[in-house]
């Protein structure tokens, strides 16, 4: 009888994993209602982590495959463009708030996460780990990579940030009087990204658009300021 | 029957998406720059668009907006990772909590307040010229 131990330097295995995990996500998703915190990533990284727990597979056996799948993640952040280019004109009608806005939020975004992680008693990996887990996570990877900090905790925060700001979010933003869409778009999109904006969409078509922009200008500016802050 | 045309395109976009990244990582690295390349090259691929605007559904967009729709799947690769911080994290959890929650919060009040604060300033000035 032959046996499976070879499989784990096939690239097959961790492909079919990853793949499979995330289409369980999305079944999951869809099956909630689409409910913020069952974000499909956050199943599909439990579902592979189980899987590679029971069947001993190690990380870097499971990265063989899982890489092909990870190198995306570059181009993936280039296609950001997208809804920057599509709601562009929106600058245009309304620049000094949306600038300053996004650029003065994610300064309190990054500042706020030093002090807050440190003032619990985190260390300084910690800290630039959890720095840029307000921009839209494929930069928020990629700046934590360039910092030092624990890439796979930094995915799992910012999707967590953004689904507190798909739950409690709008409700907040209410109770403290900001009405006007753009704002509450612009500010949903600074803290909370894409899943924000998925929220931020279901509201209105205006606030939406706002939240994408916001999340665009935010990955660039969280950019900007961490090699600034942390040089 | 006729197996139908691939809709064309698609690779048009990848081959945009990779162009953009590779300059941008170039660029990065010869100006020896401590920011993402991927971030260079996504104004870049905005700046393209900006130039050759596209419609809705055309070539140079359709991988990106394929790509945008699964954007999470992406994410688990290095959502895994955390298998090996399964210890860190344990430790951690107090000051995790406190950095994503608390931060997450000072950051939506601020960029609320200062956005609908700025957006009346820009509308009181706008009537005060319109008033003369």
């Amino acid at each position: 009888m032959g046996d499976l131990s070879g499989l784990g330097a096939t690239p097959v295995l961790g492909l079919s994993l990853t793949l499979g995990g995330y289409v369980v996500g999305r079944w999951v998703y869809e099956r909630t209602g689409r409910h913020p915190m069952a974000q499909p990533v956050l199943i599909a990284v439990a579902l592979v982590m189980g899987v590679l727990g029971v069947f001993h597979i190690s990380y870097d056996d499971y990265m063989k495959g899982a890489g092909i799948i990870g190198f995306w993640l570059g181009p993936a952040t280039v296609a950001l463009a997208l809804p920057l280019y599509r709601e562009f004109a929106l600058v245009r009608r309304a620049a000094v708030p949306v600038l300053v806005g996004v650029g003065v939020g994610s300064l309190v975004s990054i500042g706020s996460a030093l002090w807050f992680t440190q003032w619990a008693g985190g260390d300084e990996t910690l800290q630039r780990t959890l720095a840029p887990k307000a921009a839209t996570t494929p930069i928020a990877i990629a700046l934590t990579q360039s910092l030092g900090g624990l890439p796979g905790i930094t995915t799992v925060c910012t999707i967590v940030a953004g689904a507190i700001g798909a739950v409690v979010g709008p409700w907040l933003l209410t109770r403290i009087g900001v009405r006007d869409l753009r704002a509450r778009g612009i500010a949903l999109g600074s803290v909370s990204h894409g899943i924000g904006t998925s929220r931020a969409l279901i509201e209105s078509r205006t606030e939406g658009a706002f939240s994408g922009l916001a999340m665009a200008l935010n990955g660039l500016a969280t950019s900007i300021w961490i090699p600034i802050l942390f040089r | 029957m006729t197996t139908p045309e691939p809709r064309p395109g698609f690779l048009t976009g990848i081959l945009a998406l990779l162009g953009c990244q590779l300059v941008g990582e170039a660029s990065v690295r010869l100006a020896d720059l401590a920011f993402p390349g991927t971030v260079v090259g996504m104004v870049l691929f905005a700046i393209v668009l900006g130039i050759a605007r596209p419609k809705a559904g055309a070539p140079l967009t359709r991988a990106p907006a394929a790509m945008l729709r699964h954007l999470q799947l992406l994410f688990v690769p290095v959502g895994v990772g955390i298998i090996a911080n399964l210890h860190e994290l344990g430790r951690w959890v107090l000051p995790i909590a406190s950095g994503l929650w608390f931060s997450w919060l000072v950051g939506i009040v601020a960029v609320g307040w200062l956005v609908q604060a700025l957006l009346g300033f820009g509308r009181a000035a706008q009537e005060r010229d319109v008033d003369g």
